[in-house]
């Protein structure tokens, strides 16, 4: 019967194929896992704001969520681990003109490349980062991370983990982003909607979309499967913008505050380099890229 | 290959009194470097602080990252916006660009690290000189892969051999390193920066084709692949995985074997094409001195000495590293009674003679752990006793 079907039908075509490398789907991720969504949420923004593509890069580093550059029609870069944001820096200094994407999850980020992310943040170098947090390290096996609640379970924290976790709004808004905010997966409309501001946004844009991780973090800790996730997040997010970021700890199965923490201006790194180096060199000063 | 010329705005023709360092920012400014990224050690930073006080003046970036695996990092990246990228460090500098000096390899992306050489490990000599980062810079990130290490030996060298380095690293792909020392780079001599007309430059391997053909890695007639640049509506893949044309990831024994093949192909392939050496009186010679950088000057000493003595010295200088000008040596080795290798090492380079003379005749290794020249009367012992 469903043979009929399908025969009568044609072939449905996904939706973002024109932003994604159909040549490379079925894609890597387990089902249940948050990181396609947030790509979702990814294609619908650039999308809706209708973007030039051939002037958005996207830089990944190494993990599940590392992967997405390989899955999207950009000029797109899967670099090593942690150096996504620093290798962003250099594609983003040598094309002004480009919109620069760091697409990693919150190992690549936070653990191996943390102290790319404070010193990028605090230049305000002109990049969106987004940071999927499933609070582990998923791509080697569930290993504890700088973002694993304290007393969750994980492979190298197999009685429970001891270690304070990161409050990554906290981090990205003291090092110095002008944008930060943070979703689930389940907030598809509100993530997309944050991705679209921070790709009309210059200046360091930071969004945490905290997403699923069913086959490792949720199996040891017993919190059933990826629905099961996502009513946990239904169930403990509360949206408040413009929360105090020195407040957005999550604790083990406990609350989760999103929403939209920090949206300022700021003089880019490039626009703070061009506006002090012509003001002390006048005319023997070359501007570098486009002055605003 | 496409050829061009140096742009005036970054050459600062004349004489000029000069210590390696500076040499080298010049030489990458004259090679139309615009982008360095770096971060400061001993006794490299002259390079990136002469680099940071001229170019707001020529148009170009330089940024201070926040540490060396940044740097190579952001290099990478411009580098991919269309730059020509530089950098400069020491050996523990270095060993933290090791990680994406692979990245570099294996994305096959130009980039050129100039290597003030000082002793270690470790914190080791942070003011005083050594040639200990030789066999680091040929295997010093993890996997196989090929890289091109240049030895200047003079501040003059220091200019020359960055242009040179630029060249070599458009043409292959690859990275290229300037493997100086302390003492070369903080030596000052004449440098002469010729007009911009006389530099001439290699143009990046630019891809011209129709957009939907392209392949980053599909190799041109010449075994190295075209190039573009991120913004030109190419939309392409590049990966540190192992990869297939396209640049997508394969993951199986038969993609490893052509694709880590294929880089160091390129480079042994073309070895006696990209090799310089420096060969002097090496007909007759019984005695052969190999050397390279700041070490074949203090050899020069010990060579005339023992010319003095009736010995008959021949010398050979490793202006290229690597690859290793493995055909000559081989060649001279039939000829002479022994080679003697000093270099401000335990003897790394001389591993290499070693091998390619596989007995052919005798191999002294004069070492030096570091922290200062050799003296070259320990050189002429070893050149007395080698006859």
């Amino acid at each position: 019967m469903i043979k009929a079907a399908t025969k009568t039908k044609p072939e449905p075509k996904n939706p973002m194929e024109g932003i994604l490398r159909m040549d490379r789907i079925p894609h890597i991720w387990c089902p249940g896992c948050g990181i396609g969504t947030v790509v979702t949420s990814f294609a619908e923004a650039l999308k809706k704001n209708k973007e030039d593509l051939d002037k958005v890069a996207i830089v990944s580093g190494i993990g599940c969520t590392g992967r997405v550059a390989g899955y999207v029609k950009l000029d797109s870069f899967h670099t090593t681990h942690g150096r996504a944001v620093p290798f962003a820096t250099g594609l983003k200094l040598a094309k002004p003109d480009m919109k620069v994407v760091v697409f990693s999850g919150d190992g690549d980020i936070s653990g191996i490349g943390g102290n790319h992310l404070i010193h990028a943040a605090r230049r305000n170098m002109d990049l969106i980062i987004i940071c999927v947090n499933n609070f582990n390290y998923a791509m080697t096996g569930g290993q504890v991370a700088a973002t694993t609640p304290l007393t969750a379970n994980a492979s190298t924290a197999p009685f429970g983990n001891y270690e304070y976790a990161f409050n990554l709004p906290y981090l990205a808004e003291a090092s110095g982003a002008t944008y930060v905010a943070r979703w689930t997966s389940l907030h598809f409309r509100r993530t997309t909607k944050s991705m679209q501001e921070a790709l009309k946004k210059r200046g360091l844009s930071f969004i945490e979309v905290i997403a699923p991780c069913v086959t490792l973090y949720a199996r040891r800790n017993r919190l059933g499967d990826g629905l099961n996730l996502l009513k946990y997040y239904y169930d403990q997010s509360e949206i408040q913008h413009g929360a105090d970021t020195r407040g957005l700890d999550i604790s083990y199965q406990g609350k989760l505050v999103v929403g939209k923490f920090v949206d300022k201006e700021k003089p880019t790194f490039l626009d703070a380099m061009n506006q002090h180096l012509s003001g002390v060199l006048g005319d023997k000063y070359v501007p570098y890229g486009a002055i605003k | 290959m496409k050829k061009s010329k140096a742009d005036p705005k970054g050459v600062l023709t004349g004489s000029h009194f000069m210590d390696g360092d500076h040499a080298i920012a010049e030489g990458g400014l004259a090679a139309g470097c615009r982008f360095f990224a770096g971060y400061p050690i001993t006794p490299s930073t002259e390079t990136a602080e002469r680099f940071a006080s001229r170019i707001p003046m020529i148009g170009g970036m330089f940024i201070q990252m926040e540490d060396e695996l940044g740097s190579i990092a952001a290099m990478i990246g411009a580098s991919w916006g269309g730059k020509k990228v530089m950098t400069v460090t020491s050996g523990p500098g270095f060993s933290l660009m090791m990680e994406n000096i692979g990245l570099a390899a294996m994305m096959e992306t130009p980039v050129v690290i100039a290597n003030v050489q000082r002793g270690g490990p470790s914190t080791g000599l942070p003011t005083l000189t050594g040639q200990q980062d030789m066999m680091q810079a040929r295997f010093g990130s993890h996997g196989d892969y090929r890289i091109i290490a240049l030895s200047p030996d003079s501040p003059q060298e220091c200019f020359d051999l960055t242009i040179e380095a630029f060249n070599l690293s458009e043409i292959y792909r690859v990275p290229v390193f300037v493997m100086t020392d302390e003492c070369v780079g903080h030596m000052h001599e004449k440098v002469v920066i010729p007009p911009a007309e006389e530099i001439e430059l290699v143009e990046r391997k630019w891809y011209t084709g129709p957009i939907d053909k392209y392949l980053p890695y599909k190799n041109d007639k010449d075994g190295i692949p075209f190039m573009v640049k991120a913004g030109d509506g190419y939309l392409f893949h590049t990966t540190g995985l192992t990869h297939d044309e396209r640049g997508y990831p394969v993951i199986n024994a038969e993609t490893q074997k052509i694709n880590v093949k294929h880089l160091i192909d390129k480079i042994d392939n073309n070895a006696e094409k990209i090799i310089k050496i420096e060969e002097k009186e090496t007909d007759g010679a019984e005695v052969l001195v190999i050397s390279y950088g700041i070490t074949s000057r203090v050899a020069y000493k010990a060579v005339q000495d023992a010319k003095q003595g009736g010995i008959k010295v021949g010398t050979l200088r490793l202006i290229t590293v690597w690859p290793f000008p493995e055909k000559r040596i081989k060649e001279l080795a039939k000829k002479v009674k022994s080679i003697v290798v000093p270099e401000i090492n335990a003897g790394q380079v001389v591993l290499e003679v070693e091998r390619v003379t596989a007995g052919k005749c005798r191999v002294v290794s004069v070492p030096h752990y570091g922290g200062w020249v050799h003296d070259p009367d320990d050189i002429l012992k070893a050149i007395k006793e080698a006859v």
